[in-house]
Order: C-alpha cells, then sequence, then structure tokens
C-alpha cells in the first residue's frame, strides 16, 4: 500500500506523484458520481453495516448522511462515532475487476445541529432533491462523518491511502 | 415548442399530444366541427417533472408499501398527496412565463375546459375512461396554468393508480398531455354511440338539457334514442324525468332545476337526432372503429366535444375480487349526488339501524326455547350481514365526501399540511369522544376528591361517581364478550386520574374556516360553506355509522352469548353465529378448530430464519416521537390491561375502542388511510401516530421496547420480549 497526505507539498517520486494524483482523482470521481455507499458500524464490537446516500464535501474533508434517529446505525454511532464507508461504482459484471474503483473512508461521525444542520440540510438535499422532507423531519439526524483517511481501491487489488491533514 | 394548436398536429405529433387531442385534431381537420383548442404537449410535463425531481418524490410515495397490501383508502390518500406535490411545485419559470403569454394570446380571458389526453401508447387510456380528471370553465392564463398541473396530477389520481399495472404507470416514464379548449356552452348535450353495444345493427343516442357533464356522471337521467345504423330511422325513445340540468356556475358548474317549458319536452328532434347519428358514423369512418362520441348544441350548431372507440365494458382480468372496480369508479361522485346519498343515510339508513337495535335490545332472549334463539341468532346474522352490505354501497362512498372537501381545500387554501383539513372537519361532537369526555370526567372527579388511595384499597366509590359508572355502563354496550365490568372501568379511571389530563390540542379551527371561504370569490362562497357542511356530515357520519353498525352487531353477540351460557360445552369466545345456531339445534355437533392467524404469524415467525422485524414501514399520521413499551389489542378485552405510557398497537382501532386513547404515548395500526380512527384521533390528542403498518399487530408483540416516529412512519421494534 502506499501512503500519501492529501494537498501536502511532499518531495515525492514522479511515479508516485502520478499515483496519488490518479488515486485523487479517482476519490473525486467516486465520490462526485456514486450517491450511495455502506456505512459500518459498531455496538461492544458487533458490526453493523448500512446502505446510505451521501453527499460529500467539496473539500472531500467530509461526507453527510442522514438517518431516522430510533436506527440501529444511529445508535451504534452515539455509543462510538468511529465508522466507515464504502463508496464504489461496481455494476456486478466481471469487467467490473478491471474497470471498478471503490474507496473507504474512515473518520469520525458527528451530529449536527443548529445552524450547522441548516447549512449541511441545504447541501444534502441539492443532491438528494427527492430527500427534502425526510432530512426535514424533526426525527432525522444528518449527520457529518469528518474523514480522516480514504484507502482508494484500483485495478483489483492496488490500494492508496490518503489522509486528511487535520 | 410550447403550445400547438389542433389543426398543427400531425402523425409525427401523435405520441406527444395523447389520445384524446389526436382524436379532436383528426376530426377539426376533417372538418367536423371541434371547440378552438391547444395541447400542452408531454415534453412540458417531462420538463416541469424533472426540473422539480418530482418523479423521485413519488416513486417515495408509492414505494413506501407493497401496491397488493394497500386498501383503496391508503390509494386515496397516496394520490392526495401526490396530487398535494403538484399543486405546491411551481412550474421553472421559463415555462410559467411562455406558457402564460401563449394562452393569453389565445384565450385571453374566455372560459375553457381543460382536460388530460393520456399518451397513445397508454393503449389503456381508452378503455378505462374517467381516470384522469377534466376542469370546467377556467378562466384566465394564471387559472389555466394552474389547472394543467392539477390535470398533470390526475396522472397519478387514485383510480389511476388502482389501475396502475394495466395502465404500465411507472414514475420514471409516464407523462401526460393535457388539451385546453374554448368551452361551448351548449344548450343540450349528450352522448352518442355509432354502435349500441346490445344491438348491433344500432346506433344510440342519449341528450340531457344542459352541459352533459351530469349525464356522464350519472347525475342527470338522459332521454334516450336507438337508430336504426344504416337508415338512421328511429327505433325507439324513451323519455327521461326530466327534472335537472348542469349549467355553467361563476367557475365549476352547478346543478339548477329547470323551468317547465324544459322538463316538458325532448332536448332534440326527430331531424336532431339523425343529424347527431350521422356525425358517429362520421367520426366512426375517421377511426375505423365504432365510436363513443360527446356533443353539444350551441343554437343550431353542433360540436363534437370528444371521441373515442367503444369499449366492451368490464376487462378480462377484472375477476371481482376485493374491490368490484365499477363500484369503485363510482365513487367518483360529484357534490350532488354525495348529497343524495347524504339524504338517504341520514333519514332513512340511520333511523332505521337506530330501530333495528333497539327493537333487538328489547328481545327478551332468555324466554326463547333453544329453536326459536337459534331462529333468532341467524335472523340477527342475516339483518347484520345486510346493514353490513349498506355500510360498503352508501356509508363507505359517502365518506368520498370528507375527501372532495380536502380536495377543494387544499386546491384553494394551499397549505403546507395536505391534512389540515382534517382539523376543520373534525371539529364537531362526535359519538365516540362522547365515551372519552365521561371517561375523563370520572378521572377529574377522582382527582378533585382525592380518591385514588381509597379506591385502590378497594373501597366502594362514592355515590356521585357510582352513579357516573353505572351511567357510563349502561350507555356503552361493547360488542366484545369480554367488555369492561365496573372493576376495570375504575381501574382504567384511576390510571387516567394518575397520568393526569391529556390536553388535546387547542386548533383555532375559526381561523381555518375563515382562511377557507375567505380564498372564494365572494359569490361562490355559499358553494364553498355548502362544501364544508358535506365533508362535516361525511367525516361524522364515518366515524358515528361505525357505533350504529357496532350496535346491531353487539345485539348479534348477545344472542349467540346467551346460546354459549345455555350449552354445557366450553365453547370460544369468538363462537360464530352460524355454529351457535347450530349447537343449540345439535348438541353434540364439533366445531371445526379453525387456526388464527395470530398463531399462524407465530409458527412462521419461530421458523423462517429464527428471525425478526426490526422496523416496519407505515405513513407518517400524527407528528411525534415516542418510544415505549408496546400493548397489543388482540382483543377489546385487551383494553382494560391498557396501562399510562404504553403504545397502542391495534390491527383496526374501532371508534368503540378510543376511550384508551389519553393514556397511550402514541399508536400504531395496520389499516392505512388519515381519514382511520387512528389518525384522527392521534392527532386530537397530538400524538405520534403511525398508520398503515402491514401486519402490525402480529409483528409487533405486547412488552415490546418500540419507537414510534410519526414524522417518517417509521416503527422500530428496539426490544423484543423475551
Amino acid at each position: 500500500m502506499e501512503r500519501y497526505c492529501l494537498n501536502r507539498d511532499d518531495r515525492q517520486s514522479r511515479a508516485s506523484e502520478s499515483s496519488r494524483e490518479e488515486a485523487a482523482r479517482v476519490l473525486q470521481n467516486l465520490l462526485g458520481s456514486q450517491r450511495l455507499g455502506v456505512l459500518s458500524t459498531h455496538h461492544n464490537g458487533a458490526p453493523y453495516a448500512s446502505l446510505v446516500a451521501f453527499a460529500a464535501s467539496d473539500d472531500l474533508y467530509s461526507i453527510l448522511f442522514a438517518t431516522p434517529k430510533a436506527t440501529r446505525k444511529f445508535a451504534n454511532i452515539t455509543a462510538d462515532p468511529r465508522v466507515a464507508v464504502l463508496i464504489d461504482n461496481a455494476r456486478e459484471y466481471p469487467v467490473d475487476f478491471e474497470e471498478a474503483a471503490a474507496t473507504t473512508a474512515v473518520g469520525e461521525a458527528i451530529e449536527l445541529t443548529g445552524e450547522e444542520r441548516e447549512e449541511a440540510a441545504v447541501r444534502f438535499c441539492a443532491l438528494h432533491p427527492h430527500m427534502r422532507d425526510f432530512v426535514a423531519s424533526p426525527s432525522t439526524a444528518l449527520v457529518s462523518i469528518e474523514v480522516e483517511s480514504y484507502y482508494v481501491v484500483r485495478r483489483f487489488q492496488h490500494v492508496t491511502e490518503l489522509h486528511i491533514p487535520r | 415548442m410550447m403550445l400547438i394548436p389542433l389543426a398543427e398536429i400531425d402523425e409525427g405529433l401523435r405520441g406527444e399530444v395523447g389520445g384524446k387531442a389526436w382524436s379532436l385534431a383528426t376530426m377539426a381537420q376533417q372538418g367536423l366541427t371541434v371547440p378552438d383548442a391547444v395541447v400542452v404537449p408531454a415534453a412540458l410535463y417531462r420538463h416541469y417533472v424533472k426540473d422539480a425531481d418530482l418523479a423521485e418524490r413519488i416513486s417515495l410515495e408509492l414505494s413506501r408499501k407493497r401496491f397488493e397490501e394497500m386498501r383503496w383508502e391508503e390509494m386515496w390518500d397516496a394520490a392526495l398527496r401526490i396530487r398535494n406535490i403538484f399543486a405546491s411545485t411551481p412550474l421553472p419559470a421559463d415555462m410559467q412565463d411562455g406558457l402564460l403569454r401563449s394562452i393569453e394570446q389565445r384565450f385571453g380571458g374566455d372560459a375553457t375546459v381543460v382536460r388530460s389526453s393520456a399518451l397513445a401508447e397508454d393503449a389503456a387510456d381508452t378503455s378505462f375512461a374517467g381516470l384522469h380528471e377534466s376542469y370546467v370553465n377556467v378562466r384566465g392564463p394564471d387559472q389555466i396554468a394552474e389547472h394543467i398541473r392539477l390535470v398533470w396530477a390526475s396522472l397519478w389520481s387514485d383510480a389511476a393508480l388502482l389501475y396502475r399495472r394495466e395502465l404500465g404507470l411507472n414514475p420514471a416514464n409516464s407523462a401526460m398531455a393535457v388539451v385546453v379548449q374554448r368551452i361551448v356552452v351548449g344548450e343540450r348535450s349528450g352522448v352518442a354511440f355509432s354502435i349500441w353495444p346490445e344491438e348491433p345493427s344500432q346506433g344510440m343516442i342519449e341528450a340531457v338539457w344542459g352541459l352533459n357533464q351530469g349525464l356522464v356522471d350519472g347525475t342527470v337521467e338522459p332521454d334516450r334514442w336507438v337508430v336504426d345504423r344504416d337508415s338512421g330511422e328511429i327505433v325507439a325513445y324513451t323519455a327521461a324525468e326530466r327534472e335537472e340540468a348542469v349549467v355553467p356556475g361563476a367557475s365549476g358548474v352547478e346543478l339548477r332545476s329547470m323551468d317547465s317549458r324544459r322538463r316538458n319536452s325532448a332536448p332534440l328532434t326527430d331531424d336532431e337526432v339523425s343529424k347527431i347519428h350521422a356525425m358517429s358514423r362520421r367520426a366512426e369512418d375517421l377511426f375505423g372503429a365504432p365510436q363513443d362520441t360527446e356533443w353539444t348544441f350551441s343554437g343550431e350548431v353542433l360540436h363534437i366535444l370528444q371521441s373515442r372507440p367503444i369499449t366492451t365494458g368490464r376487462s378480462e382480468d377484472d375477476d371481482g375480487s376485493a374491490y368490484s372496480r365499477s363500484w369503485y369508479l363510482s365513487l367518483r361522485r360529484s357534490f350532488d349526488s354525495l348529497q343524495r346519498l347524504r339524504d338517504r343515510i341520514e333519514a332513512e339508513h340511520i333511523p332505521a339501524m337506530i330501530a333495528d337495535a333497539k327493537r333487538l335490545a328489547e328481545t327478551n332472549l332468555a324466554a326463547l326455547e333453544d329453536e326459536q334463539l337459534a331462529d333468532e341468532i341467524q335472523r340477527r346474522a342475516r339483518l347484520f350481514a345486510a346493514w353490513r352490505d349498506v355500510y360498503w354501497e352508501d356509508f363507505i362512498p359517502f365518506a368520498h365526501g370528507a375527501r372532495l372537501f380536502g380536495q377543494v381545500y387544499n386546491d384553494t387554501v394551499r397549505p403546507q399540511d395536505p391534512y389540515e383539513f382534517i382539523d376543520l372537519l373534525s371539529s364537531q361532537p362526535i359519538l365516540s369522544m362522547q365515551r372519552n369526555h365521561m371517561l375523563e370526567k370520572m378521572a377529574q372527579l377522582v382527582r378533585k376528591l382525592n380518591l385514588t388511595a381509597q379506591l385502590e384499597a378497594g373501597q366502594e366509590p362514592p355515590e356521585e361517581l357510582r352513579q357516573m359508572l353505572s351511567e357510563y355502563a349502561g350507555r356503552f354496550s361493547d360488542p366484545s364478550p369480554g367488555g369492561g365490568d365496573n372493576r376495570q372501568i375504575l381501574e382504567l379511571v384511576l390510571r387516567m386520574a394518575q397520568q393526569g389530563q391529556r390536553e388535546r390540542s387547542a386548533r383555532n379551527t375559526d381561523d381555518l374556516r375563515e382562511q377557507f371561504l375567505r380564498s372564494f370569490k365572494s359569490g361562490d362562497r355559499s358553494q364553498a360553506e355548502a362544501l364544508l357542511e358535506l365533508g362535516k356530515v361525511s367525516y361524522r357520519l364515518r366515524d358515528d355509522d361505525n357505533i350504529y353498525l357496532g350496535d346491531v352487531e353487539a345485539e348479534v353477540r348477545r344472542a349467540v352469548d346467551m346460546a354459549r351460557q345455555r350449552s354445557e360445552r366450553d365453547l370460544p369466545q369468538d363462537l360464530s353465529p352460524e355454529d351457535a345456531a347450530r349447537i343449540l339445534r345439535e348438541p353434540d355437533y364439533t366445531i371445526e378448530a379453525a387456526v388464527s392467524d395470530a398463531q399462524h404469524s407465530e409458527a412462521a415467525r419461530t421458523d423462517l430464519l429464527r428471525g425478526q422485524e426490526r422496523q416496519l414501514v407505515g405513513q407518517p399520521a400524527g407528528a411525534g416521537l415516542a418510544r415505549g413499551r408496546a400493548r397489543v389489542i388482540a382483543d377489546p378485552g385487551d383494553l382494560y390491561d391498557f396501562e399510562a405510557g404504553e403504545i397502542l398497537v391495534v390491527d383496526s382501532l374501532d371508534p368503540t375502542m378510543t376511550f384508551v386513547v389519553p393514556l397511550a404515548e402514541a399508536i400504531v395500526e395496520r389499516r392505512g388511510g388519515m381519514l382511520i380512527h387512528g389518525a384522527i384521533i392521534a392527532r386530537e390528542y397530538g400524538l405520534p401516530c403511525v398508520t398503515g403498518v402491514p401486519a402490525a399487530a402480529e409483528l409487533i408483540r405486547s412488552g415490546d421496547e418500540i419507537t414510534v416516529d410519526g414524522f417518517l412512519g417509521i416503527v422500530t421494534i428496539s426490544k423484543h420480549r423475551r
């Protein structure tokens, strides 16, 4: 695996630089083109995965999703905010192994409130307009994942790690 | 491309303008007289829907529940919500400007008819006439543009949703064109069949005075002529009882009684009958199939309003299951037919039902011989069955009045909450609330006199409370075999007293009423008031008729219980009237043990993967979020076990069961629809409520820890009872 820090101006070899650039481009594409991802949470070590509609911020620092508050995923992140989310472009064909790309974002989930929530709701609904009523419901939590790292997977097993500088 | 005049419609546009517009254009281009019209092509629908992402929103509305599991009332609701989406979503600015300008140029302030024109590839359009809306007498660009949206919304009407599969209706691809016609105010109107389906060598013509809406929706009886198809000669004529005519009102149309000149003369002369038949034959030649044509005479000029192929009654897959479809379509009743239904229900059905229940209650069952009692049980069961039929035929269709009101309310007031109209309808005393008030009064008394401790210790209640208890018991007969005795009622009152008074939401319905009436032009206000009145009666009867029917049912139960008491055997609580009568006649008769649904699902639950439901989806019917222990009401007797703070889970909440609602934190019901009792009473008490949850009372068990999300319509079972 290669390890890089996003937006950091290190001196690196040209090969690794182009790999990093490609990974960042793939990441940009995935987050821009996909609408659904798989969120991973746990409760006392018991794993759990949920399909969620997401919206990534332009700077890729955070990923928004919405969930009813009575759900298991919300209970899990309330108990432990560390989460991962998988976003991919697989279409269930054999050719996927050549063309498919995926990324796993790892970070901390924080429920947004007040003005922050309102501002985020506008961004989220711009991408998912039909979920407007769902997002507006007081029983829906709008959650921001503050991403620490992205793991970008290409060409079946080529993995690049990109860190968000904090 | 904005609006397309009939003269410019060619073969290439056929798929864009829909069947109705295509047929009008064909006739116009062939020299038949049709009203001046333009077509709003389907592309505009698509543009509008895409611009506002409506396809996704419609999908969300339709995918909450398996279509097969939806009750017709839930389809009403889904259609209402979708209609509200269209009504509250403006046209994109560029489209709005262009459309208004084109309409202004073409029609100015003239009155128009705004009609649906379903797309031609929907072959089903022709065989399912009447699924979509048309609006008559709409004036001015703003009004016309608004009604175009409402016609679009009717692509998703309740009736269309019912035939969704046959129509191939889906949010991603379906679209609709609209015809805007200059209104032709005919003095005489009707329909013509170029072939009379009952006798293929003949044609048939029906005619009424005024507009033909009264004829089409069945409110005005037409004169009828049967003619020879080839010669056009009149073979038979049947005159109608002519009393009323549909005429244009200030906006829309109204039914008026006619003067004696019209009452006493047929709307058509023999020559005119021939002329109409000739016209319908010409339409048949033009389209190459027998035609069903709507026409009107304005002065001496005969206009064709529309023409479509004759369809042969019922479609083949109509097996009459669940609900007969023709019955369903008859629900689209106009205001006037609803008024008539109201008169019949109030003047005939309800007094007769009360009288029946009273007569049965006065019968001394103990004095009957076994054989006589068996007869009596069967007689009562038949009587109850007959009332159930009336309930389906008249009472339930009359409930449409509340919905008709809701539609008008939403169109004129444009509220954020599409169910706001229910608050206006429910601000009136209904029978089931009287029962709840009595319980509340007793609870208040217990609180006021601090009686809790002494009553819990088993002391006799004071005189005042004892009187109230016996008055309560005397007034509310429970149809259930386990109906509460005084002790159970008292315990319920104690729980209510402890919990404190539940505030019922104080809504200022005077404001709602004002807001509704103000949105009409002053000339239309009396009609608006009449509609409000009709809506209120429809709403009230919907609740009350259940109670009257319940009284008759309780009398069946009383006779069956008498049979059970006489038998020495241990008979089930829910013994059917048939079995009860049979046991009286043949004491050794064995009843086949029926496996209850609950047992079935119990078996399914433990055996299939040993899993359980975690989250159930229904309809949001009362805003709020509540968490608590579930209390499932399987039998009315369970109501008396209800503890304060529990969540009421029920298959279908009867008005006679609502008295525990003041103790509940939330309500979950299997039946769906905004006009069901669970939803209504939840609104009244401001409780979170989710309705239309399939198999709710089986999948949730008493003691389960559940969360009711009344905003989103979700019930989460967070902890299953061990």
